[in-house]
């Protein structure tokens, strides 16, 4: 239970993180926070203690009620494939915004309203 | 499965190879990333008409990916509200494709432009035809990823804001949808939609389901921009090259906003009355703040863009209803909307190509010198404001009928108002870009080239004759499958895991 | 300075990674080639592989690194890898079912066994690991070119 309570507040950090503050690099290292707070989660409802792999074979007979499940594990990592390729992309972005603005900060970087 | 489902796994592949076969061969043979970008979403219409033929014949045909049967492996869900969106989707994919041959000349790096944007056609086709809840998440990446990459194709200064924007604000909408999907799985041990319906049904979650569906709606809400979510639409769909935001505007918000959200919510979840109240209460929110958002603009495409959010707010209010006809206002408004925001779009590129400004200010008199598109974009602008015999009246008047018909006479109310500023509007836009005098600056601007051309009066055709689709016998084919794919709600569970067995 | 730091790190980081890269490479087409039977996979192995020429590009600087993996090769392998993926489930398409298994599913625990996986392995290897090196290559360009407009 404690472990749940504390990936939600995880996630309410990385939140926290992408409303609140005002560099890019901060607001990015939230949103990897985010992302790896649902992983964590996703992770912890398929935990299971001494659990074993799952795998069905001829000469080692396991009973399913022992295995862990493998689906969330398969789930997990292709979730962060998409979180690495969506963090590159918002960080090479960032490197080019730096690059016409010469500064991290969004206060400045404010040509778009209305 | 029979062998005329067998094409379904097609419709994401062709895409999906066109654009790695730009990237690897565009080197050697010039021409070929406007030649693949054209062919593969022309083969990926061709498809989507099949599959409105597919309906047809069976109203629902599951393809198990790999051979694995549900709910172990993928499926593919072919149904009336898929192939309805498939031809949208498609159909604006090719005009749009056609139009960028000419368009993006002006950009250097036109092979990347073709490759992503076939991405982004493939991870939209896959969401809309996929059975599976995760596969669902991960192809709304694909797409949602390649389109951050496409709003920041110009590289500009706002460009890069607006593109950082959106790729911030949509990643915290897909973590949302990950954690809904984290705790349906927690709560069911399946990702198949169509067991996780049968799996809530047998073993009834409400207070899980409420929690789910509101994290669904923040999620798919903020990619489809419904007001409270809608801060990053009107940066970044105008930032992006004329093609893109008509890509963008017109079915990407649809396809993983709307459609996901409309998908999960009436077939999974079960539309309750909250969910259903929620619904149409956010729709009219943004039916009326869009509007009053874009009546003060000055930047064509910022306008458009409002106007966007504004037409979203429509069809959600439809759908939301959740009676037939309502269902049918808000998809057959959904279609529409398609047509003549992409076609508005492409119009507004088509500006900007000839005399390189958005700003309607310094425009005036177009007219007389780049009359395709000043008359294409006379009859959109009738059309999004809903004037007879246009498609946007039709849809428009049955979403108004239908909210009076539920006895909701405040949503037709303002569905009426909004009509009428929207009409204010864009009488704006007409007269101070095309009608008039002309401008000094403009005496020399010529007319766009011959695909762009093609492809909007293509557009401008479907336009006038949309209404078309209403009648008896062309209804039941393209609208009456899709609204009854969504009014039948959780019997959708009962369809698909019967086509299993 | 920055002439220096183009030609990369000091004598000891060169003469360690020289003996390194090769050591990590064949580490990464270990996980890569036994994703089926062990943990790891396409896209584990793909990122150790990566991280050797990442490793490289380092130690060396960008034109030796360059030398071993031109930025055209790192195109050409990276859509070879998803073609070669999409291949893979075309050819189970044709003999019934996207992405079907075709090979023979051999016995548990052995190398050359669990049908199509190891190939797609294959393919998502080459993808990641082009992918992955492509992107530090266009991050590390980027910021010299931040750098040189500094100056």
């Amino acid at each position: 239970m404690v472990a749940y309570v504390m990936c939600m507040a995880l996630l309410g950090l990385g939140i926290y993180c992408v409303l609140m503050k005002r560099n890019l690099i901060k607001i990015i290292v939230g949103l990897v926070i985010t992302e790896y707070a649902i992983n964590l989660f996703f992770v912890l409802i398929s935990y299971r203690k001494n659990g074993l792999a799952p795998i069905f074979a001829a000469d080692a007979p396991v009973a399913p009620e022992t295995m862990v499940d493998p689906l969330p594990q398969a789930l997990v990592l292709t979730a962060i494939v998409i979180g690495l390729a969506t963090t590159a992309l918002i960080v090479a972005l960032a490197m080019r915004l730096y690059e016409k603005y010469g500064t991290f900060d969004i206060a400045e970087i404010r040509e778009l309203k209305g | 499965m029979t062998t005329a489902s067998a094409v379904i796994p097609l419709i994401v592949a062709v895409p999906l190879a066109g654009a790695f076969i730009i990237a690897l061969l565009n080197q050697k043979i010039p021409r070929l990333p406007d030649l693949l970008g054209v062919l593969a979403t022309c083969v990926g219409l061709l498809l989507s008409l099949w599959s409105i033929y597919l309906v047809q014949v069976q109203p629902t045909s599951v393809y198990s990916v790999g051979n694995w049967p549900p709910p172990l492996g993928i499926a593919m869900v072919m149904d009336g509200l898929s192939a309805f969106m498939l031809v949208t989707v498609n159909a604006i994919a090719f005009a749009v494709a056609l139009y960028s041959v000419d368009y993006m000349e002006r950009f250097t790096a036109k092979w990347q432009f073709h490759s992503l944007f076939l991405l982004m056609l493939a991870g939209m086709n896959n969401v809309i035809i996929t059975g599976d809840l995760f596969n669902l998440f991960v192809f709304l990446e694909i797409a949602a990823v390649a389109s951050y990459a496409l709003v920041a194709f110009g590289t500009e200064r706002h460009a890069l804001e607006a593109a950082f924007k959106y790729a911030v604000m949509g990643t915290i909408g897909s973590t949302f949808i990950l954690l809904a999907i984290v705790l349906l799985y927690a709560n069911t041990s399946t990702l198949n939609m169509a067991d996780i319906g049968r799996a809530l049904a047998q073993s009834p979650a409400p207070h899980l389901t409420l929690f789910v569906s509101g994290l669904f709606i923040a999620g798919f809400g903020l990619k489809a921009a419904v007001v409270p979510f809608h801060a990053w639409l009107p940066d970044a769909h105008p930032s992006a090259p004329a093609p893109i935001s008509a890509m963008l505007s017109g079915v990407l918000i649809k396809a993983l906003g709307v459609y996901a959200l409309c998908r999960v919510l009436f077939n999974v979840l079960g539309l309750t009355s909250q969910i259903s109240s929620i619904l149409m209460f956010l729709g009219a929110l943004s039916m009326v703040i869009g509007v009053f958002l874009a009546i003060g603009q000055w930047d064509l495409k910022r306008l458009l863009a409002y106007h966007s959010i504004s037409q979203i707010g429509y069809v959600l209010l439809g759908i939301g209803l959740g009676t037939p006809l309502g269902i049918v206002g808000g998809l057959f408004h959904l279609f529409n909307h398609s047509v003549f925001k992409s076609l508005l779009f492409l119009n507004s590129g088509a500006v900007e190509y000839a005399t390189g400004t958005r700003d309607l200010q310094k425009m005036g008199g177009l007219a007389a010198r780049m009359p395709v598109t000043a008359s294409t974009n006379f009859v959109a602008a009738l059309s999004i404001a809903g004037v007879p015999p246009l498609n946007g009246f039709w849809s428009k008047l049955i979403i108004i009928v239908a909210a009076i018909q539920a006895e909701r006479y405040g949503y037709a109310f303002w569905a009426a108002l909004a009509s009428v500023l929207t009409l204010a509007s864009f009488m704006k836009v007409m007269k101070y870009a095309y009608w008039g005098g002309l401008g000094d600056a403009w005496r020399d601007v010529r007319e766009v080239p011959g695909f762009m051309k093609a492809s909007m009066v293509v557009l401008a055709v479907v336009c006038v004759l949309g209404g078309v689709l209403l009648l008896p016998g062309l209804r039941e084919v393209f609208l009456g499958a899709g609204v009854e794919a969504l009014h039948q709600g959780t019997h959708y569970a009962a369809g698909v895991l019967s086509e299993v067995k | 300075m920055s002439k220096e730091r183009e030609q990369g790190m000091s004598l000891i980081v060169k003469t360690i990674t020289r003996l390194t890269v090769g050591l990590i490479l064949l580490y990464g087409i270990y996980i890569v080639t036994h994703g089926h039977v062990s943990p790891g996979g396409g896209f584990a192995g793909g990122v150790i592989i990566a991280l050797a020429f990442v490793h490289l590009l380092l130690a060396f600087g960008k034109d030796t690194a360059f030398k071993v993996l031109s930025e055209s090769m790192m195109s050409i392998l990276e859509s070879t890898g998803a073609l070669l993926f999409l291949l893979i489930a075309l050819i189970g398409f044709v003999g019934g079912h996207f992405f079907m298994n075709v090979l023979p599913k051999g016995h548990p625990f052995n190398l050359f066994s669990a049908g199509i996986i190891l190939p797609c392995n294959i393919a998502i290897c080459l993808k990641v690991g082009a992918g992955l090196f492509a992107i530090a290559v266009a991050l590390v360009l980027l910021k010299l070119a931040v750098e040189k407009e500094e100056k």
